[in-house]
């Protein structure tokens, strides 16, 4: 998993393309063989299939969550799903990709370089110039870009229906082109966290809980929306406006995932390689249908009925939970893994609510609590409990807190949350003049 | 003439559109409608969280009908949507002063 080293073999072969071309003969003549170049090929593909699977997840969070808040806040929840997926590609072009893989520590092993814009292989770049045992940075970027963009996601749904747009936004811009990139760098990276024995296959922590660290930062900052929590400390229901797409943004994510951990196996040129991608996308696809049914049980068990937006986020946790080590265990190890976190989630959605926190699509037990579970449970294949909690600790620490002084000064300066009014009114009519279902406006 | 206002079970509303065309009721209007009476409402659960819907769903007719039909109109209505349990809705009947009708600029009872 560490990927620090490619970018500077990317530099170097780009330095090394001028003297290619002084002896264009005797490269020729030493074209590599398909032996040579197919690994490359191979994993470049995985890339980039991988990435445009996880791509797709931002049309999974965006569905969710459209389906998950008021009609009122359907627009307003869109407009930032599209929003923060396309600063995220911009910061992790300008500053992330390089602060997150290092080709010079500034501080070895903890900071990256803050000014270092990623830049592409030259087009039509030859066999001899290639970094051919690994994978083109074109499709290094594009995938690890979607890790980026997920982190962010995760957010949205969070604070959904009372957070302002534009202070929203600025956190993704301070989230996607710095605090995701410097935790995850401590890792994948080959930074201070690599070293120390920490594993986090394809990013249980560094992406789920991180994101969820940062979720649950907002939402203590931010406050739960009006009417969730009565004054005796009863808790409302404020039922989502579309069952239908919820679950459709459910069944986009868990396709989606199976790029997100069967790209993390990050090679695919070998027989070795290619048959654990496979065993990476059988064990996920496990993990999340043990979520789920768990969740199926126990809402009927513990309520009577059987909820669908908890078997729904229970698929989630399940696979939040099998991320952190999708390879390692069999089908019925990631069945025990998945299962845990559906359990999880079913248990801890009343839980946030009894602590007075508003996480309206269950972003923080889904991402949070299942990618802390996840990672843990990485331990009863490596041992290595130790580092498996540093890890959470030191991640969950970092975002939690960087988060927290973030969301507080933007609170200061511009302020986060909407008036009463435009919460009563929903965010579509009040902060953009549009609905998302205008019945009654135009014919 | 006699405006017949009927809050029904929705389920219920095609059964009784049929059984009124087939007494001779030649139109009618339908709205989605929510509400409460004796029935009041029921809880849901949503993430963990119980609450109580209050308004449940209805379907509204307003049939406009000759005084001589009315009877006969009440009486089919509450016999084809009664299912014998809480819920099944309310009929109400009141004086039309008139009617027109927009084609033709027939009135009242032709209108009808």
């Amino acid at each position: 998993m560490t990927l620090n080293t490619r970018l500077f073999a990317g530099v170097l072969g780009a330095a090394a393309l001028v003297p290619a071309l002084a002896f264009a003969q005797d490269a020729e003549a030493a074209a590599p063989g398909f032996d040579e170049i197919g690994p490359y090929i191979m994993t470049t593909l995985l890339f980039l299939v991988g990435g445009f699977l996880v791509f797709w997840m931002a049309a999974g969070f965006a569905m969710l969550e459209a389906g998950l808040v008021r009609s009122k806040n359907v627009t307003m929840q869109l407009t930032k799903n599209i929003s923060l997926f396309s600063i995220a590609a911009i910061m992790y072009w300008l500053v992330g990709f390089n602060l997150m893989y290092p080709g010079e520590w500034v501080i070895e092993g903890w900071l990256g370089p803050f000014f270092a814009i990623t830049s592409l292989e030259p087009v039509g770049l030859g066999a001899g110039d290639a970094s051919l045992d690994y994978a083109s940075v074109g499709s290094d970027f594009f995938f690890q870009l979607m890790f980026c963009a997920t982190a962010a996601s995760i957010v949205s749904g969070t604070l959904a229906e009372r957070i302002k747009l534009w202070p929203f936004l600025i956190f993704v811009v301070v989230l996607t082109g710095f605090i995701y990139p410097i935790e995850a760098s401590w890792q994948w990276g080959g930074g201070w966290l690599s070293e120390a024995g920490f594993s986090d296959f394809a990013g249980s922590t560094l992406v789920h809980a991180a994101g969820g660290f940062a979720a649950l930062a907002g939402a203590i900052v931010l406050g739960a929306r009006k009417g969730k929590f009565g004054p005796d400390g009863q808790v409302n229901a404020l039922p989502g406006s579309n069952l239908a797409l919820a679950t459709l943004g459910t069944f986009i994510l868990w396709l989606g995932w199976f790029g997100f951990n069967g790209g993390s196996q990050l090679a695919a040129g070998t027989v070795g390689d290619i048959t654990d991608v496979s065993r990476i996308f059988a064990n996920t696809n496990m993990a999340a249908a043990a979520g789920a049914v768990a969740a199926l049980i126990l809402t009927q068990v513990v309520y009577g009925k059987v909820d669908l937006t908890m078997v729904l986020n229970g698929a989630l946790a399940g696979l939040v939970s099998i991320t952190a080590e999708p390879l390692a265990p069999s089908l019925f190890g990631s069945l025990l893994t998945g299962a845990v976190g559906g359990l999880i989630v079913v248990f801890t959605v009343p839980m946030l609510d009894r602590m007075k926190i508003d996480d309206v699509v269950g972003a923080i037990p889904v991402h949070l609590i299942a990618g802390v579970w996840g990672t843990l449970a990485v331990a009863f294949y490596t041992g290595n409990w130790g580092a498996q909690i540093m890890g959470i600790v030191a991640i969950g620490g970092f975002t939690f807190i960087v988060s927290l002084v973030v969301w507080f000064i933007l609170k200061a300066v511009m302020g986060i949350r909407v008036d009463e009014e435009s919460e009563d009114v929903g965010l579509d009519v009040a902060e953009l003049g549009m609905e998302a279902y205008p019945d009654f406006s135009k014919g | 003439m006699k405006l017949i206002i009927a809050a029904i079970k929705p389920f219920k509303l095609e059964e009784v559109r049929e059984a009124l065309t087939s007494i001779g009721v030649r139109g009618m209007m339908v709205t989605e409608i929510k509400g409460f009476g004796s029935q009041s409402g029921h809880t849901e659960i949503y993430r963990g969280a119980e609450y109580a819907v209050n308004f449940v769903p209805k379907v509204k007719l307003e049939i406009v009908v000759a005084a001589a039909m009315v009877d006969q109109v009440v009486e089919t209505i509450a016999s084809t949507a009664k299912t014998d349990k809480i819920g099944d809705g309310k009929i109400f009947v009141l004086d039309v002063e008139s009617a027109v009708r927009v084609r033709t600029g027939e009135t009242n009872e032709d209108a009808i």
